[in-house]
């Protein structure tokens, strides 16, 4: 559905355009179709460029890219008929009307039934009763429904979304992240940028770590593992330091150590070697109060990556 | 075509919502034909008793175009000439104030994204927000100069003056030099408008329009030039091929991709 390869986005900056700066170098990339990815980076990464070279607002400095099929730099007009853009600030007509800047766009991107397709965006956005009002008047949150359905006016196969819900309060964050878990079910094929990364573990199938360059890409559960691998807490009512050795040997068991009173254990499958141990350490004569497994975040992960992004550089 | 149409709706529709720019839209026509009127109608009674002398210090070139005139409607026509370049500046001014926002005004409000995003090409965006300008500043134009007819019929004004403003001069003024005056003037406001941050300086710059027009009106009135059927042909072929160059650069000037990314 998206494709890039080795695509880059060099500017020409100061003022006689003689500097240069990169500000997307290499990316490779494959968003497969129903597929919700997060494109995930600090600011100033590259996140937006790259959204707006995939649809076509700027061209790539080098490297290739297609949306649908359609081929960066020579379909532009098509790709951008086919795609739904989401940017980063509403860019709204603020003296006009909600149901007339929606209706401006339903034309421009020829949606053959102008009036059904904005109105029915109005009422699923919860925007119906201040269709007359002008923009000006809204809340960034009415503002931000306003541009989702902007962007879906002409049902578009796949929609980029440039950090939807920054900026707004937790409740209007929340509508709009609830209509997009709807375009998920929907099976609509989403490239969103967010800083949110709870919003991204929750939301997307896969998520990229972006900085200039990709620095990993997978599920975050794949990415958690990759890092860390499984850990599971075993916590007892007290750790008879024996039973580090114990749990240590047993099989699957890749380290354990004990953390007050409580034995961290690094497994393969957690699902297959724990009842061993839990047999183990039961005979060992050990009161086990509680098991869970120990998740880092996504955050984690991020800011792990990003570190040894740094690092290396 | 129908996307240059919503452009121009949208144009319209956000554009005339600004009390300033449809004042100044409507209030230019009416202050450009009413103004003229008064003078005639006060220069009117005076001038027949003056006979020749009327003529005296009118430039000599358009005294000789005055054959078969009275030196009172000589006079009054030379004043009416003069009133030509009033209207002809309408078409320079109102698409200024029109088209210096456009490109500046969607940077500012971050609705130039969304736009670009759209399947619209690059010319029919231009052609939209150009027609937006052209429009409005021809009817004006051509408001202003029915209530000027009227007013001259109105007001009973000398048959020779009114006759001079049926001539081909203003008729070519109207059809053709204010047209194309309208679009060079949209065309540079949309290029400033392109170029730079803020609405009000691409408002000051474009005004700088005004300056030839007002150039030619003086050079008139210290007889450098007159205002003959031949000078008309000149200047509206000049004006059409500068329009015409304007055009043809205007697409490629336009470079969607800088004025997204070079905008701070």
């Amino acid at each position: 559905m998206i494709i890039t390869r080795g695509i880059s986005k060099v500017f020409k900056i100061g003022k006689k355009q003689k500097q240069e700066f990169t500000a997307v170098d290499g990316l490779d990339l494959q968003v497969n179709e129903g597929e919700v990815f997060g494109f995930l980076g600090p600011n100033g990464a590259g996140k937006t460029t790259t959204v707006r070279m995939l649809t076509c607002l700027i061209q790539p400095s080098a490297g290739q890219a297609s949306v649908n099929g359609l081929v960066v730099g020579r379909d532009d007009t098509q790709i951008r008929r086919t795609v739904g853009l989401l940017t980063e600030s509403p860019g709204m007509y603020e003296r006009l009307s909600a149901e007339k800047n929606l209706s401006i766009y339903a034309k421009l991107y020829d949606v053959p039934d102008v009036d059904a397709a904005v109105n029915k965006y109005l009422v699923m956005l919860d925007l119906w009763e201040r269709r007359f009002d002008p923009v000006g008047s809204f809340s960034k949150g009415m503002r931000q429904k306003l541009a989702v359905a902007r962007a879906l006016l002409h049902e578009p196969k796949v929609l980029f979304l440039d950090e939807p819900t920054t900026g707004l309060d937790p409740e209007a964050a929340k509508t709009v992240r609830d209509f997009l878990y709807e375009l998920k079910n929907e099976g609509r094929t989403i490239f969103m940028t967010t800083h949110n990364l709870d919003e991204a573990e929750r939301l997307c199938d896969r998520v990229g770590i972006f900085k200039q360059s990709l620095l990993a890409v997978d599920t975050p559960e794949a990415l958690r593992q990759r890092l860390y691998g499984r850990k599971v807490v075993f916590h007892l009512a007290a750790v008879n330091p024996e039973w580090v050795g114990l749990v240590a040997g047993q099989p699957g068991v890749k380290a354990a150590e004990a953390v007050e009173n409580k034995l961290v254990v690094s497994l393969n499958e957690p699902e297959r070697e724990n009842p061993a141990i839990v047999r183990a350490l039961v005979q060992a004569g050990a009161d086990i109060r509680f098991i869970g497994e120990l998740r880092h975040s996504l955050e984690q992960v991020y800011l792990e990556l990003l570190h040894s992004d740094a690092e290396g550089r | 075509m129908k996307h240059i149409r919503t452009i121009i709706n949208k144009e319209w529709a956000e554009v005339f919502k600004n009390r300033t720019v449809l004042y100044t839209t409507l209030l230019l026509p009416l202050v450009f034909a009413i103004l003229p009127l008064i003078m005639l109608k006060s220069t009117a009674g005076s001038i027949p008793d003056m006979g020749d002398a009327a003529t005296t210090g009118l430039p000599e070139g358009f005294v000789q175009s005055c054959e078969g005139l009275s030196g009172g409607d000589c006079l009054q026509v030379y004043l009416v000439s003069e009133f030509l370049f009033l209207f002809m500046m309408m078409p320079v001014i109102i698409p200024i104030n029109i088209a210096a926002y456009s490109i500046v005004g969607e940077k500012t409000t971050r609705s130039l994204e969304p736009l670009l995003a759209t399947p619209i090409t690059t010319v029919e965006l231009l052609a939209g927000k150009c027609l937006a300008a052209v429009l409005p500043a021809i009817g004006a134009t051509y408001f202003s100069i029915g209530i000027f007819n009227l007013g001259l019929s109105l007001l009973k004004i000398s048959p020779g003056v009114i006759s001079y403003v049926n001539s081909p001069i203003w008729l070519l003024a109207l059809l053709a030099l204010g047209p194309l005056l309208s679009l060079i003037s949209t065309l540079f406001a949309l290029f400033i408008s392109s170029r730079v941050t803020d609405p009000r300086v691409a408002e000051q710059i474009s005004a700088v329009l005004i300056v030839p027009v007002m150039g030619v009106m003086l050079a008139q009135m210290a007889g450098v030039v007159t205002l003959n059927l031949t000078m008309m042909l000149i200047a509206i072929a000049a004006v059409a091929a500068l329009a015409f160059a304007m055009l043809h650069l205007g697409n490629a000037i336009f470079e969607r991709e800088n004025i997204l990314t070079r905008w701070k």
